[in-house]
């Protein structure tokens, strides 16, 4: 974060010395694109917010450990899609994981998904790039990431 | 500001539906209300508000600074594996959640980098920052990174191919939000 601040008031700093009215013209695109584009955030982050509420920790746990067999790993592969977690947050969950009992290669497969299928994002990315491809992506990166947790468990059977 | 609400009416309504839950929540102490507000709505919010703006800042540079040319020759069309190497690097430096990546690519987009390349960048962008890679050693240590990492880069290059086949004489575009 601090790293992103100093490089933007850098940016803007030599952007504003080079040419004072390219700098005014490309923050205020840059807001309106923001104030555009936030009301599609706002809302993901409440239904976000109120499905992380209703699944506490505890209940994750119970279907991800050894006892969960391949449902483990399908549960963390549909757990890792939907959830959107910060790194800040999602490291620390699956170190805690992995201590109570729950093996790499299910934790593997959990945080591929989490990082490369957003399903709760979705629609801020058909914003973008539109309902087919938004879709098609994210389909090939859910088999993706579940080919390189499959990778990953070879390593540590 | 007018196509704004009418782009988003449904997510205004999701707001100002939580508003008024979460105001009623305090205002009465229903706690499992109040703790979808502290404990996971500012908690993301937070991170975003300081973000967002910043990242679109940029980017509003970016589109009036950076030379559409260059970008083509480097990491468009016909740049082969030295554009999918450059593409990884950039992607590697980024910040943030992967929403933040999106506005990225359509400047990407706009200035010509190529579809596969466009890919690349979403799917390294996700997978192997550098700041996030730093946690992850943290927290699983080197030889989970490593593997992760070993295995994702093949991937995520093959599926950026397998998109641009996709879309190879389709109109492929990424809209300005």
């Amino acid at each position: 974060m601090e790293i992103l601040t100093i490089i933007a008031v850098v940016a803007i700093i030599v952007s504003f010395i080079a040419n004072r009215n390219k700098t005014w013209a490309g923050i205020k695109k840059g807001l309106v694109m923001f104030l555009k584009i936030l009301p599609a955030i706002l809302s993901v982050l409440i239904l976000i917010s109120i499905v992380l509420s209703l699944l506490p920790n505890e209940l994750i746990l119970k279907h991800l450990g050894e006892e969960a067999g391949i449902t483990g790993f399908v549960f963390a592969a549909i757990a890792g899609s939907v959830a959107l977690l910060p790194g800040f947050i999602a490291y620390p969950l699956s170190g805690m994981l992995v201590k109570t009992g729950v093996s790499y290669p299910v934790i593997a497969v959990f945080i591929t998904t989490l990082m490369m299928v957003g399903v709760m994002t979705l629609p801020i990315e058909i914003k973008f790039f539109g309902m087919r491809i938004s879709l098609i992506r994210n389909t090939l990166y859910f088999f993706g990431a579940l080919l390189i947790g499959f990778f990953i468990g070879l390593f540590y059977l | 500001m007018k196509e704004i609400v009418k782009k988003n009416w449904l997510n205004f309504i999701i707001i100002a539906a939580f508003a008024a839950f979460t105001a009623l929540s305090f205002y009465l102490g229903f706690s499992p209300g109040e703790n979808i507000f502290t404990d996971h709505f500012y908690s993301f919010f937070k991170e975003m508000i300081l973000f967002l703006p910043l990242m679109f800042i940029l980017i509003g540079l970016g589109d009036i600074w950076i030379n559409r040319d260059k970008v083509e020759k480097h990491i468009g069309k016909d740049s082969g594996f030295k554009g999918i190497v450059l593409v990884i690097f950039l992607s590697m430096a980024q910040v943030g959640p992967l929403y933040g990546a999106f506005p990225v690519t359509y400047l990407l987009w706009k200035k010509g980098a190529s579809i596969r390349n466009i890919f690349i960048y979403i799917g390294a962008f996700c997978t192997i920052k550098i700041p996030m890679i730093t946690f992850e050693i943290g927290f699983l240590g080197w030889k989970f990174s490593l593997l992760r990492t070993l295995f994702t880069l093949p991937i995520i290059i093959i599926i950026g191919i397998l998109m641009e086949k996709l879309w190879k004489n389709k109109s492929f575009e990424v809209k300005q939000p």
